[in-house]
C-alpha cells in the first residue's frame, strides 16, 4: 500500500473516531457545554487537559526547536511543565470550589466588578484568537505535507471537524474526543521515538536513551557535542542565551502557563476538590511522558541529520531529502560548488538551510521507519491541533455567550438562549478563526510571546490574590491588570513586532536589562502585583460578603453541592 | 466550623505551598539554570548533571511535588474535617 494511501486511511479512521465520539456525548445544557456538567472522572480530565495543552506547536515544532537550539530548548520543557506545579498548589483546588463556567466568572465575581469582568474577557479573547490562529495554520500544514492538498483546503476540512463536535458537544463532546486524540496523539510521538532510540543506543526507553553510549561506545551526548564542534556550532549541552534570560523566559512560560483561561477552565469539568488536585496530577503525567521524551527525539534527530548531510555527496541524498525540498522547507544551496553538502555554523560557508518543523515530521523517514508510522505522525500531529483548537474555540464561545451576554448584556437571556447563543458564538469563533488560518496576521509567529506573556501579567496575579490576599479590592486588582497587560503589549509590539519605534533600536542591545519580548511577561507580572498591592493599600477594603466567598473557597468541602445549583 | 480553626487550616495549608515552592524552584530555576554550570561538572550516565535536571530531571521532580501535595491535603483534610 502507497504512504498516501494510508495516510488517508490513518487519518480518516481518526476524523471517523472524534464525530463518533460527539454524537455519542451531545451537550444538553449550558452546564454540559461549559463545563461539561461538572462530572468528569479526573483520569478522563486529566488525558483531555493534556490534549488540549499540548498543540500542534508541542507535537511538531517543539523537538525540532530543542534540536537546533540543544540547552537553550530547557525553557520549553520546564516553562511548560513546571507551571502545572502552580497550577495545582495556587489555583486548581479554589478555583473548583469557587464552582463557576469561566476565569471572568471569577474575577468579575471576587472583584465585585463589571469593568474587572470585561477586561477578564478582553484578555481571555485577545490570548485565546492569538493562539488558535496558529492551531488552524498548524491543521492546515499537516495536512498539505502529508495528503499533497494546498494548505488553505486542509484548514477548511480542520474547520469543518471541529465546528462539528464542539458546536454539538460543547465541553463535553471536547472532553471526550480529546481522551481519544491524547491516545492517538501520544502514540504517535512515542513509537517512533522508541524506534529510533532502539535503533541509536539499543535502549527502548528514549528517556534513557539518549544518555547512553552509541555502538562504538562513546555516549550520545559527547558524540553530538564533538559533531557540534567539528562544524563550528555552540556545543549542544550548553547554551547561548544567558542566564538571565533564561531565567525569564523560563518563569513566563510557567506563569503563562498557570494563567491561560482554557487550561484553568479545566479545573471547572471535575466532581470535587480533591478530584481537581488529583486531575493536576494526571494531567502532568500525561504532559511529561511527551515532554521528556522531546527532547530525546531532538538529540536523535540531529544526530541522525548531520550524520546523514554532512559533507555527504549531493546527488547520493536518500529520497526524503528531495522530497522535503520540494516543499521548501529544507534547501540546499552549492556555494563552492564541489557537489557535497557543508553543514557548518558560518553562514557565509554553510550550504544548508533546515526549517525545525521538519525534525518531528521527517524523523520517521530519516531512521528508514515503516510507513504505518509515518502515516501514525500526519495523524497524531492533526489529533494535536484539533484538540487544542477545540479548547479554545470553548473559551472564546463561553466568553461571549457566557461572560458577555449573559453577564453583561442580557442577564434576562433563557438557558436554551444561552445554549443556542454559544452554539452560534462557536461557530463564528471557527470561521474567524480559519480565516486566520488561511491569512495568517503577522503576529500569528509571535504566538509565544503574546499568549504566555499577557496570561502571566493579567489573569495569573489577579487569581492568585483573589484566593490567597482578602485585602485586595477591585481597585488594586484592575489597576494590576491594566498595568501588567498594558506594558508587556507595549515591550512586545516595541521589540517583538516592532509596531512602535525604529527597527535600528529594537535589538537584543536595547532590551531593557537583556530580557527578550518572550520573557517580559515575568516583568509584566510583577509589576502587576506591586501595582495591585500598592493600590489596594490606598483604596477601600473589599466589602464583607466578599471576604465571606474568599473563606469560603479556601476550605474544601462543600463543591459538590456547588455543583448541582 | 469556627474562625479560629479555619484559620489553622489555611496556615497549614500555606505552610505546605511554601516547603513544595521552595523545592519548586531550587529543582527548576536552581539546578536547570542557576547552577547549571557547576553541576555540569558531574556526570550521570551520559548526562551532565546541569544538562539533565534542565530536560528531564525538573519534570520527575514536579511530578513528585504535586503527588507529594495531593497526599499532604488530603490528610489535613481529613485531620480538619473539611474532606468531601
Amino acid at each position: 500500500m502507497s504512504l498516501q494511501l494510508l495516510t488517508y486511511i490513518v487519518v480518516g479512521l481518526s476524523f471517523a473516531l472524534y464525530i463518533g465520539i460527539a454524537i455519542w456525548s451531545r451537550a444538553g445544557s449550558t452546564k454540559d457545554f461549559y463545563v461539561a456538567g461538572g462530572g468528569v472522572s479526573p483520569l478522563a480530565n486529566g488525558m483531555a487537559t493534556a490534549a488540549d495543552w499540548m498543540s500542534a506547536a508541542s507535537f511538531i515544532s517543539m523537538a525540532g526547536i530543542i534540536s537546533f537550539s540543544g540547552y537553550d530548548g530547557s525553557v520549553y520543557l520546564m516553562g511548560w511543565t513546571g507551571g502545572y506545579v502552580l497550577l495545582a498548589l495556587l489555583l486548581a483546588p479554589y478555583l473548583r470550589k469557587f464552582g463557576k463556567f469561566t476565569v471572568p466568572d471569577f474575577i468579575g465575581d471576587r472583584y465585585y466588578s463589571r469593568t474587572a469582568r470585561l477586561v477578564a474577557i478582553i484578555c481571555a479573547l485577545f490570548v485565546s484568537f492569538t493562539y488558535i490562529a496558529g492551531q488552524m495554520r498548524g491543521v492546515g500544514v499537516v495536512f498539505s505535507r502529508f495528503l499533497e492538498v494546498e494548505v488553505n483546503t486542509g484548514v477548511y476540512v480542520g474547520m469543518a471537524i471541529v465546528l462539528f463536535y464542539s458546536v454539538l458537544g460543547g465541553m463535553k463532546g471536547i472532553t471526550y474526543t480529546q481522551v481519544a486524540q491524547y491516545c492517538i496523539m501520544i502514540f504517535a510521538f512515542m513509537v517512533p521515538a522508541i524506534f529510533i532510540s532502539i535503533q541509536m543506543t539499543g535502549n527502548p526507553l528514549p528517556q534513557l536513551g539518549f544518555g547512553d553510549r552509541v555502538a562504538d561506545g562513546t555516549y550520545l551526548l559527547d558524540k553530538l557535542d564533538g559533531l557540534h564542534r567539528e562544524l563550528g556550532f555552540a556545543e549542544y549541552t550548553s547554551g547561548s542565551k544567558s542566564t538571565l534570560d533564561v531565567f525569564m523566559i523560563t518563569a513566563a512560560l510557567m506563569l503563562g502557563t498557570a494563567g491561560l483561561p482554557h487550561v484553568i477552565v479545566r479545573f471547572f469539568t471535575v466532581p470535587r476538590v480533591k478530584d481537581a488536585r488529583k486531575s493536576a496530577l494526571y494531567s502532568l503525567i500525561f504532559i511529561a511522558i511527551l515532554y521528556t521524551t522531546a527532547p530525546a527525539i531532538a538529540v536523535f534527530a540531529r544526530t541522525n541529520l548531520i550524520e546523514t548531510v554532512s559533507n555527504q555527496q549531493y546527488d547520493k541524498m536518500p529520497a526524503w531529502f528531495s522530497k522535503w525540498e520540494t516543499t521548501g522547507l529544507l534547501d540546499f544551496d552549492d556555494k563552492n560548488n564541489d557537489g557535497t553538502i557543508q553543514y557548518v555554523a558560518d553562514p557565509n560557508k554553510n550550504e544548508l538551510t533546515i526549517d525545525r518543523d521538519i525534525m518531528v515530521l521527517a524523523n520517521p523517514e530519516i531512521a528508514n521507519l515503516p510507513n504505518w508510522v509515518i502515516a501514525l505522525v500526519a495523524a497524531g500531529g492533526m489529533a494535536a491541533a484539533l484538540s487544542t483548537a477545540a479548547g479554545l474555540l470553548l473559551v472564546i464561545s463561553a466568553s461571549v455567550s457566557h461572560d458577555l451576554l449573559k453577564k453583561l448584556v442580557m442577564p434576562n437571556i433563557t438557558e436554551k438562549q444561552e445554549l443556542w447563543a454559544a452554539r452560534g458564538a462557536s461557530v463564528v469563533a471557527v470561521l474567524v478563526a480559519g480565516y486566520f488560518g488561511i491569512h495568517p496576521p503577522g503576529f500569528v509567529a509571535s504566538v509565544v510571546a503574546l499568549a504566555f506573556g499577557l496570561a502571566a501579567s493579567s489573569f495569573f496575579p489577579a487569581i492568585v490574590m483573589g484566593i490567597f490576599s482578602k485585602r485586595m479590592n477591585k481597585e488594586g486588582a484592575i489597576a494590576g491588570m491594566v498595568f501588567g497587560l498594558g506594558i508587556t503589549l507595549y515591550y512586545i509590539a516595541r521589540f517583538k513586532l516592532n509596531w512602535i519605534g525604529n527597527i535600528e533600536n529594537s535589538g537584543p542591545d536595547n532590551w531593557w536589562f537583556g530580557i527578550s519580548p518572550e520573557g517580559f511577561g515575568t516583568l509584566g507580572m510583577l509589576f502587576n502585583f506591586i501595582v495591585a498591592i500598592v493600590v489596594s493599600r490606598f483604596t477601600k477594603k473589599p466589602p464583607v460578603e466578599i471576604v465571606e466567598i474568599v473563606d469560603n473557597i479556601r476550605i474544601p468541602r462543600g463543591a459538590g453541592q456547588a455543583q448541582s445549583h | 466550623m469556627d474562625a479560629a480553626t479555619k484559620k489553622a487550616y489555611w496556615r497549614e495549608n500555606i505552610k505546605y505551598l511554601i516547603f513544595l515552592l521552595i523545592i519548586w524552584f531550587i529543582v527548576s530555576f536552581g539546578c536547570g539554570i542557576l547552577l547549571v554550570d557547576f553541576l555540569n561538572q558531574f556526570q550521570i550516565g551520559g548526562f551532565k548533571l546541569g544538562f539533565w535536571f534542565a530536560q528531564q530531571g525538573a519534570i520527575y521532580c514536579f511530578l513528585v511535588l504535586v503527588l507529594a501535595y495531593i497526599i499532604l491535603m488530603n490528610r489535613l483534610d481529613k485531620k480538619y474535617n473539611v474532606n468531601e
